[in-house]
């Protein structure tokens, strides 16, 4: 069921090559992180796409065996 | 569009200008993250309509579907999809929230 931070990080690497990660194992169970991404990819859009952008980085993990990702999305200032 | 639970969701995003789609109820919600969308909504007065994705496995999926996100809660206003728990929870800390309901004549109370 759990996921690495790693694994979380590469996957959305992988989709925003740009990004600066940061994530949190809120409760050390590998089940329920907080994730703050930065990315030139977010400018101009609205929250609810960037997260959506994340969410596809994801390939459907999120929602699944990712049960808690809390995220937080912004473009560089 | 041939998912059976997408005119329902359509139907209730239309004629419920507040409409949060979550697991349990308002009196008792049965997750963290459900849990705080009412929080927030309830503490701004703003009047809401809820369905609860764990009677309806047909309407857990098709939210998910409807929406292309994969998470509960998922908050509709005037039939637009403003968020799950995090933007909200975003949004109402920044005072966007009550930008946006004011914007779409929906009733609330204006805190500081």
């Amino acid at each position: 069921m759990a996921m690495a931070a790693s694994e979380i990080e590469a996957l959305i690497k992988t989709a925003l090559p740009d990004a600066r990660i940061t994530i949190e194992d809120l409760a050390g169970d590998g089940d329920h992180y907080a994730a703050a991404v930065v990315s030139e990819t977010f400018r101009g859009k609205s929250r609810v796409q960037q997260h959506q952008i994340v969410f596809a980085a994801l390939r459907g993990r999120m929602g699944g065996e990712l049960h808690a990702l809390a995220l937080q999305t912004s473009a560089p200032d | 569009m041939s998912n059976p639970s997408f005119d329902r969701i359509q139907t209730e995003i239309t004629e419920n200008p507040v409409m949060l789609y979550m697991k349990g109820n308002a009196m008792f919600p049965q997750c963290g993250f459900s849990a705080r969308v009412v929080q927030i909504l309830t503490h701004m007065g703003v009047p809401f309509k809820t369905a609860n994705v764990l009677e309806d496995a047909g309407l857990r999926d098709g939210i998910k579907s409807f929406s292309n996100w994969p998470t509960i809660p998922q908050l509709y206003v005037k039939g637009e999809f403003v968020g799950g728990c995090d933007i909200i929870t975003e949004m109402f800390q920044s005072g966007e929230l009550t930008t946006l309901l004011a914007e779409k004549g929906i009733p609330h109370e204006v805190t500081a």
